[in-house]
Protein backbone atom coordinates (compact mmCIF):
# COMPACT_ATOMS: atom_id res chain seq x y z
CA UNK A 1 0.00 0.00 0.00
CA UNK A 2 1.46 3.29 -1.11
CA UNK A 3 0.63 6.27 1.11
CA UNK A 4 1.48 9.77 0.01
CA UNK A 5 0.33 13.27 0.79
CA UNK A 6 0.69 14.42 -2.82
CA UNK A 7 -2.05 14.26 -5.43
CA UNK A 8 0.30 12.83 -8.02
CA UNK A 9 2.64 9.86 -7.78
CA UNK A 10 5.71 10.20 -10.00
CA UNK A 11 5.93 7.47 -12.62
CA UNK A 12 2.37 6.19 -12.02
CA UNK A 13 -1.08 7.03 -13.27
CA UNK A 14 -4.34 6.90 -11.40
CA UNK A 15 -6.66 4.51 -13.17
CA UNK A 16 -9.54 4.64 -10.71
CA UNK A 17 -10.70 6.77 -7.77
CA UNK A 18 -12.28 4.79 -4.96
CA UNK A 19 -13.45 7.62 -2.69
CA UNK A 20 -12.30 8.80 0.69
CA UNK A 21 -10.87 6.53 3.39
CA UNK A 22 -10.15 7.46 6.98
CA UNK A 23 -8.74 6.18 10.22
CA UNK A 24 -8.91 7.60 13.70
CA UNK A 25 -8.00 6.75 17.26
CA UNK A 26 -8.49 8.29 20.69
CA UNK A 27 -5.82 7.61 23.28
CA UNK A 28 -4.87 8.63 26.77
CA UNK A 29 -1.68 8.22 28.77
CA UNK A 30 -1.66 6.69 32.23
CA UNK A 31 -1.77 8.98 35.25
CA UNK A 32 1.96 8.61 35.99
CA UNK A 33 2.80 10.17 32.65
CA UNK A 34 0.35 12.98 33.27
CA UNK A 35 1.94 13.73 36.62
CA UNK A 36 5.39 13.72 35.02
CA UNK A 37 4.08 16.11 32.40
CA UNK A 38 2.84 18.39 35.17
CA UNK A 39 6.38 18.53 36.57
CA UNK A 40 7.78 19.16 33.13
CA UNK A 41 5.52 22.21 32.85
CA UNK A 42 7.71 23.75 35.57
CA UNK A 43 11.08 22.81 34.09
CA UNK A 44 10.38 22.89 30.36
CA UNK A 45 11.78 20.56 27.71
CA UNK A 46 10.41 17.75 25.57
CA UNK A 47 7.63 15.50 26.84
CA UNK A 48 8.97 12.23 25.43
CA UNK A 49 6.05 10.19 26.80
CA UNK A 50 3.53 12.30 24.90
CA UNK A 51 5.63 12.37 21.73
CA UNK A 52 5.69 8.58 21.83
CA UNK A 53 1.98 8.31 22.59
CA UNK A 54 1.03 10.55 19.70
CA UNK A 55 3.25 8.83 17.21
CA UNK A 56 1.88 5.43 18.26
CA UNK A 57 -1.64 6.75 17.83
CA UNK A 58 -0.76 8.13 14.44
CA UNK A 59 0.61 4.76 13.34
CA UNK A 60 -2.61 3.13 14.50
CA UNK A 61 -4.77 5.65 12.65
CA UNK A 62 -2.70 5.08 9.50
CA UNK A 63 -3.11 1.34 9.97
CA UNK A 64 -6.89 1.70 10.08
CA UNK A 65 -6.79 3.88 6.99
CA UNK A 66 -4.74 1.23 5.21
CA UNK A 67 -7.14 -1.54 6.27
CA UNK A 68 -10.08 0.41 4.91
CA UNK A 69 -8.29 1.07 1.63
CA UNK A 70 -7.33 -2.61 1.28
CA UNK A 71 -10.92 -3.66 1.97
CA UNK A 72 -12.23 -1.65 -0.98
CA UNK A 73 -9.48 -2.92 -3.26
CA UNK A 74 -7.31 0.18 -3.58
CA UNK A 75 -3.54 -0.04 -3.89
CA UNK A 76 -2.66 3.51 -2.81
CA UNK A 77 -3.95 6.35 -0.65
CA UNK A 78 -3.14 9.83 -1.90
CA UNK A 79 -3.45 13.36 -0.56
CA UNK A 80 -3.32 12.17 3.04
CA UNK A 81 -3.98 14.74 5.79
CA UNK A 82 -3.51 14.48 9.55
CA UNK A 83 -5.58 16.21 12.16
CA UNK A 84 -5.17 16.22 15.94
CA UNK A 85 -7.60 17.47 18.53
CA UNK A 86 -7.51 17.27 22.30
CA UNK A 87 -11.03 16.26 23.18
CA UNK A 88 -10.65 15.93 26.96
CA UNK A 89 -8.03 16.35 29.65
CA UNK A 90 -5.24 13.90 28.86
CA UNK A 91 -6.84 12.39 25.75
CA UNK A 92 -6.30 13.24 22.11
CA UNK A 93 -7.97 12.20 18.93
CA UNK A 94 -5.80 11.56 15.90
CA UNK A 95 -7.59 11.54 12.59
CA UNK A 96 -6.12 10.74 9.20
CA UNK A 97 -7.89 10.78 5.85
CA UNK A 98 -7.08 10.51 2.18
CA UNK A 99 -8.26 9.43 -1.25
CA UNK A 100 -8.09 5.74 -2.09
CA UNK A 101 -7.05 5.05 -5.68
CA UNK A 102 -5.82 2.33 -7.96
CA UNK A 103 -2.44 3.14 -9.46
CA UNK A 104 -0.73 1.64 -12.45
CA UNK A 105 2.76 2.13 -13.86
CA UNK A 106 2.70 4.84 -16.48
CA UNK B 1 4.41 34.53 52.69
CA UNK B 2 5.24 30.85 52.08
CA UNK B 3 3.06 31.02 48.96
CA UNK B 4 5.21 33.84 47.63
CA UNK B 5 8.38 31.89 48.40
CA UNK B 6 7.11 28.85 46.51
CA UNK B 7 6.14 31.08 43.60
CA UNK B 8 9.60 32.69 43.47
CA UNK B 9 11.26 29.28 43.79
CA UNK B 10 9.22 27.87 40.89
CA UNK B 11 9.90 31.00 38.86
CA UNK B 12 13.65 30.75 39.38
CA UNK B 13 13.74 26.98 38.79
CA UNK B 14 11.68 27.40 35.64
CA UNK B 15 13.87 30.22 34.39
CA UNK B 16 17.19 28.44 34.97
CA UNK B 17 16.20 24.97 33.79
CA UNK B 18 14.02 26.28 30.94
CA UNK B 19 16.81 28.51 29.66
CA UNK B 20 19.37 25.74 29.92
CA UNK B 21 17.16 23.22 28.11
CA UNK B 22 16.27 25.76 25.43
CA UNK B 23 19.89 26.66 24.75
CA UNK B 24 20.85 23.00 24.61
CA UNK B 25 17.95 22.30 22.26
CA UNK B 26 18.91 25.17 19.95
CA UNK B 27 22.52 23.94 19.80
CA UNK B 28 21.30 20.47 18.81
CA UNK B 29 18.85 21.92 16.25
CA UNK B 30 21.53 24.06 14.59
CA UNK B 31 24.01 21.20 14.38
CA UNK B 32 21.47 18.77 12.91
CA UNK B 33 20.10 21.35 10.49
CA UNK B 34 23.61 21.89 9.15
CA UNK B 35 24.07 18.14 8.72
CA UNK B 36 20.72 17.66 6.92
CA UNK B 37 20.86 20.70 4.66
CA UNK B 38 21.43 18.54 1.56
CA UNK B 39 18.01 16.90 2.00
CA UNK B 40 15.65 19.54 0.63
CA UNK B 41 12.26 20.06 2.21
CA UNK B 42 9.80 21.78 -0.12
CA UNK B 43 6.19 22.84 0.44
CA UNK B 44 5.60 22.25 -3.28
CA UNK B 45 2.77 20.03 -4.53
CA UNK B 46 4.10 19.00 -7.91
CA UNK B 47 7.46 17.20 -8.12
CA UNK B 48 10.11 18.39 -10.57
CA UNK B 49 10.85 16.45 -13.78
CA UNK B 50 14.10 15.05 -12.44
CA UNK B 51 12.10 13.17 -9.79
CA UNK B 52 9.50 11.80 -12.20
CA UNK B 53 10.54 8.14 -11.72
CA UNK B 54 11.17 8.21 -7.96
CA UNK B 55 9.33 6.12 -5.37
CA UNK B 56 7.15 8.02 -2.89
CA UNK B 57 6.80 7.34 0.83
CA UNK B 58 4.98 9.29 3.50
CA UNK B 59 7.38 10.57 6.17
CA UNK B 60 6.41 12.20 9.47
CA UNK B 61 8.15 13.85 12.39
CA UNK B 62 6.57 15.00 15.60
CA UNK B 63 7.50 16.45 18.96
CA UNK B 64 5.74 17.61 22.12
CA UNK B 65 7.50 20.51 23.83
CA UNK B 66 6.50 21.76 27.24
CA UNK B 67 6.53 25.31 28.58
CA UNK B 68 8.40 26.07 31.79
CA UNK B 69 7.03 27.99 34.76
CA UNK B 70 8.89 31.18 33.85
CA UNK B 71 7.46 31.20 30.32
CA UNK B 72 3.94 30.72 31.66
CA UNK B 73 4.32 33.70 34.00
CA UNK B 74 6.07 35.86 31.38
CA UNK B 75 3.29 35.11 28.89
CA UNK B 76 0.50 35.92 31.32
CA UNK B 77 2.17 39.27 32.05
CA UNK B 78 2.34 39.87 28.30
CA UNK B 79 -1.40 39.28 28.15
CA UNK B 80 -1.83 42.35 30.35
CA UNK B 81 0.35 44.71 28.32
CA UNK B 82 -0.04 43.19 24.88
CA UNK B 83 2.65 42.73 22.26
CA UNK B 84 4.91 39.92 21.12
CA UNK B 85 5.01 36.91 23.40
CA UNK B 86 8.67 35.99 22.93
CA UNK B 87 8.47 33.14 25.44
CA UNK B 88 5.98 31.24 23.28
CA UNK B 89 7.56 32.27 19.97
CA UNK B 90 10.77 30.43 20.78
CA UNK B 91 8.81 27.42 22.05
CA UNK B 92 6.90 27.05 18.79
CA UNK B 93 10.00 27.74 16.72
CA UNK B 94 11.86 24.94 18.50
CA UNK B 95 8.94 22.54 18.11
CA UNK B 96 8.56 23.21 14.34
CA UNK B 97 12.25 22.88 13.63
CA UNK B 98 12.55 19.73 15.72
CA UNK B 99 9.57 18.13 13.94
CA UNK B 100 11.07 19.04 10.56
CA UNK B 101 14.39 17.52 11.56
CA UNK B 102 12.80 14.27 12.69
CA UNK B 103 10.93 14.05 9.39
CA UNK B 104 14.20 14.66 7.51
CA UNK B 105 15.94 11.99 9.59
CA UNK B 106 13.24 9.47 8.68
CA UNK B 107 13.61 10.40 5.02
CA UNK B 108 17.38 10.08 5.20
CA UNK B 109 17.06 6.54 6.55
CA UNK B 110 15.02 5.70 3.46
CA UNK B 111 17.76 7.22 1.32
CA UNK B 112 15.42 9.90 -0.03
CA UNK B 113 16.60 12.75 -2.27
CA UNK B 114 13.93 15.29 -1.43
CA UNK B 115 10.70 15.81 0.53
CA UNK B 116 7.72 17.38 -1.23
CA UNK B 117 4.41 18.83 -0.10
CA UNK B 118 5.36 19.44 3.51
CA UNK B 119 2.49 20.29 5.86
CA UNK B 120 2.50 21.26 9.50
CA UNK B 121 -0.08 20.53 12.13
CA UNK B 122 0.09 22.23 15.52
CA UNK B 123 -2.04 21.30 18.49
CA UNK B 124 -2.24 21.99 22.16
CA UNK B 125 -1.71 19.20 24.66
CA UNK B 126 -2.50 19.10 28.32
CA UNK B 127 -5.15 19.64 30.86
CA UNK B 128 -4.27 23.08 32.19
CA UNK B 129 -6.45 24.90 29.70
CA UNK B 130 -7.22 27.65 32.16
CA UNK B 131 -3.57 28.31 32.96
CA UNK B 132 -2.40 28.99 29.44
CA UNK B 133 -0.51 26.99 26.89
CA UNK B 134 0.73 23.86 28.69
CA UNK B 135 2.55 22.13 25.87
CA UNK B 136 2.38 22.07 22.11
CA UNK B 137 2.62 19.25 19.67
CA UNK B 138 3.91 19.87 16.18
CA UNK B 139 3.64 17.30 13.44
CA UNK B 140 5.46 17.73 10.14
CA UNK B 141 4.69 15.41 7.26
CA UNK B 142 5.47 15.17 3.60
CA UNK B 143 6.25 12.81 0.77
CA UNK B 144 9.83 11.61 0.48
CA UNK B 145 11.01 10.71 -3.01
CA UNK B 146 13.60 7.96 -3.28
CA UNK B 147 15.55 6.97 -6.36
CA UNK B 148 14.31 3.49 -7.44
CA UNK B 149 16.62 0.62 -6.45
CA UNK B 150 17.43 -0.48 -10.02
CA UNK B 151 18.45 3.09 -10.87
CA UNK B 152 20.81 3.52 -7.98
CA UNK B 153 23.45 1.22 -9.42
CA UNK B 154 23.58 3.10 -12.72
Amino acid sequence: MLISNMEIVPGKTIVRHMGMVQGSTVRAKHVGRDIMAGFKNVFGGELKGYTELLSESRDEALQRLTEQATAIGANAVLNVRFSTSSIAAGASEIFVYGTAVILEDA
Amino acid sequence: MSGLLIFLFLLLTGYLSGRWLEQRHYRSILAREAALRHLLVLPVRVPANEHSQHDSTLVTGSVVVSVDYFKTVAASLRNVFGGRVGAYESLLDRARREATLRMQEEAQQLGADIIYNVKYETSRIGENDAKGLGSVEVLAYGTALTRPAHDAAA
